[in-house]
């Protein structure tokens, strides 16, 4: 997805003039193009989060419009208030890209393992979030982000993930994306466990069940609209994400159902539990401990709907 | 755009803009009087003298900036904005009160002058840091001023700002420390190891002048050549006095916190006469 961003970006800066790219010291390789061809509006702020987030919103009230990048949990929390007072305070045109959302960044350690982000940035008044699922919803992304007035968050996976989608996705912030259309549950994906979810949709279908994959990019806005449809018409939903129990998309569609008098028992949640990995593994490895495995979910979404006699 | 003001007239001004922050403690009962009146010099020399603004085109690219990064030092601010006719005097009433647009920390759109919202220690420099990229990057002459305090200094953000301002030559980036030698909890130098200020600064890149920031003469002859050195950025280390120009206020950290009585207030009124 990284990838997808930075192509996307370079596009966009060669008629955007006022497009500026801030990092903390980490994009090697990835950011070299975007500096080479644009050295004057690309700034290597060092490793100084918090810095960085105040002087992309000091560049942003001056009329320039950054994007911020680095790693998911350094992006979002070393500089937290930062973000809150300096960017979103001042509704600040700032794009605070992430890469590594979840366990992306799997060997590193629980250091690098960003499973709060989307909890954190979606609780601040201004912010829009969005978590794209493959490379095609980066690039969208990338570029619905830059012409989208205000705070924007993008977490980003990290590299290899597959395309998912086709090059001509119709995309707009706080538009849920369809992928496909189904009748009996509907499995409601952001961010990098699109592919999972994919995969998790084929077995229950050949296993006889008719599923809807939503892609819900942008977890806040929401897609009001789609939700509403969703709880009306599907006797059972379950978000699925890389992320924390707490906060995240689950949370997100807990409140929206809470809020607007849905039946929420239809809804149920599959994340990551509550706890810190010490342990050393992969992404996949690190993923199936949390019991987010496609087998696993599988197993799961099974098990819950026999529970709510649905199969 | 600018004005002459006399020597005389911007004394003056400073006299009215401490009698405006006293009866602003008092009416709002607020604290922070002290660190109100120990920046109040600083921001009548740039306001009447240094700084090229225009309170009624306040946000035109190419005016001068000023971030208040000591929030909690916002009477002054407020008081000075007024006396320099950014507003009326008579807004400085809604000072702490219900609905008003005056907060005890500044508040960003509600006022003109007010372009950056703080309160929160550590980040002013940093976002001035931003603001001077973008003029730089546009080829405008204004220049950025921030003025923190000297406990201000104990953020790490600020020096993060400092080691990048001193990166990319930001002559247009001027800071200012209010360097009353009292924070939250007492002495300055007895809560961290703050000292020698001075040579940190000079050690980050930046060039230094260390004034007393209650003279006029000093201070303008200060911030009247700058950038203190081309392609760095300037600091000014003004040694002020907590509560400068109320003789019971000053130099003592109560006047951090305490809200001043009826007849306090009177006395301080007393002793802020013109000469």
């Amino acid at each position: 997805m990284r990838n997808a961003f930075i192509q996307k970006l370079m596009e966009l800066a060669e008629h955007e003039r006022d497009l500026i790219l801030l990092t903390g010291d980490l994009g090697f390789k990835v950011l070299d193009k975007f500096r080479d061809k644009y050295p004057k509006r690309f700034f290597n702020i060092g490793v100084a989060e918090a810095n960085m987030a105040s002087i992309a919103a000091g560049l942003a009230l001056e009329g320039k419009r950054p994007f911020m990048y680095s790693i998911a949990t350094f992006a979002t929390m070393r500089c937290y208030e930062q973000i809150r007072n300096d960017i979103c305070f001042h509704k600040a045109n700032v794009k605070i890209v992430s890469v590594g959302g979840g366990y992306s960044y799997g060997p590193n350690g629980p250091s690098h393992h960003a499973l709060t982000d989307i909890a954190i940035m979606r609780a601040l008044p201004e912010m829009t979030v969005i978590s794209p699922g493959d490379p095609i919803e980066a690039a969208c992304a990338t570029q619905a982000a830059y012409h989208y007035p205000g705070p924007v968050y993008i977490r980003l996976g990290r590299s290899n993930e597959p395309v998912i989608h086709p090059k001509d996705l119709k995309f707009e912030v706080g538009k849920g994306i369809i992928v496909q259309e189904g009748e009996d549950i509907a499995l409601i994906s952001t961010g990098n466990m699109l592919e999972t979810v994919v995969s998790v949709s084929k077995s229950l279908s050949s296993l006889g069940l008719s599923v809807r994959v939503v892609s819900l990019h942008t977890v806040k806005p929401l897609d009001e609209q789609l939700l509403k449809d969703c709880f009306t018409n599907f006797p059972a939903i379950f978000t699925i994400e890389e992320h924390s129990i707490i906060g995240g998309l689950g949370s997100a569609l807990l409140e929206f159902a809470v809020q607007n008098d849905f039946n929420h028992s239809k809804l149920k949640c599959i994340a990551v539990p509550d706890h810190t990995i010490h342990e050393t593994g992969s992404h996949d490895y690190l993923k199936k401990i949390c019991g987010l495995s496609p087998e696993q979910i599988v197993e799961r979404i099974q098990k819950t709907m026999k529970e709510l006699h649905l199969c | 755009m600018k004005e002459l003001y006399s020597h005389h007239e911007i004394q003056q001004r400073a006299i009215l803009i401490r009698r405006h922050v006293v009866k602003m403690a008092f009416e709002g009962k607020t604290s922070h009087v002290g660190s109100s009146l120990s920046c109040v010099d600083l921001l009548s020399a740039l306001y009447f003298r240094i700084m090229t603004i225009d309170p009624q085109n306040w946000n035109e690219a190419n005016v001068d900036r000023f971030i208040l990064s000591k929030g909690h030092g916002v009477m002054a601010w407020f008081a000075t904005l007024a006396e320099r006719g950014f507003f009326s005097t008579e807004t400085l009433k809604e000072y702490a009160q219900d609905g008003g647009r005056l907060a005890e920390h500044p508040s960003h759109g509600l006022l003109p002058g007010i372009k950056v919202s703080t309160g929160s220690l550590g980040h002013g420099l940093s976002v001035g840091l931003g603001m001077a990229l973008a003029k730089k990057m546009d080829q405008s002459p204004s220049r950025i001023f921030v003025l923190l305090s000297d406990g201000e200094c104990n953020e790490g953000s600020v020096w993060e700002a400092a080691m990048y301002a001193t990166h990319h030559k930001l002559d247009n980036l001027i800071a200012l420390i209010d360097y009353n030698k009292i924070q939250a909890m007492g002495r300055s130098n007895e809560v961290n190891a703050l000292e020698p200020l001075r040579d940190k600064w000079r050690a980050f890149g930046w060039a230094v002048e260390e004034i007393n920031g209650h003279n006029l003469d000093e201070i303008l002859k200060s911030l009247e050549h700058l950038p203190f050195q081309s392609g760095k950025p300037s600091i000014v280390v003004a040694h002020t006095v907590l509560g400068k120009g109320v003789s019971f206020m000053e130099d003592d950290l109560l006047w951090h916190y305490q809200v001043p009585s009826e007849i306090q207030v009177k006395q301080a009124l007393e002793e802020l006469k013109s000469p």
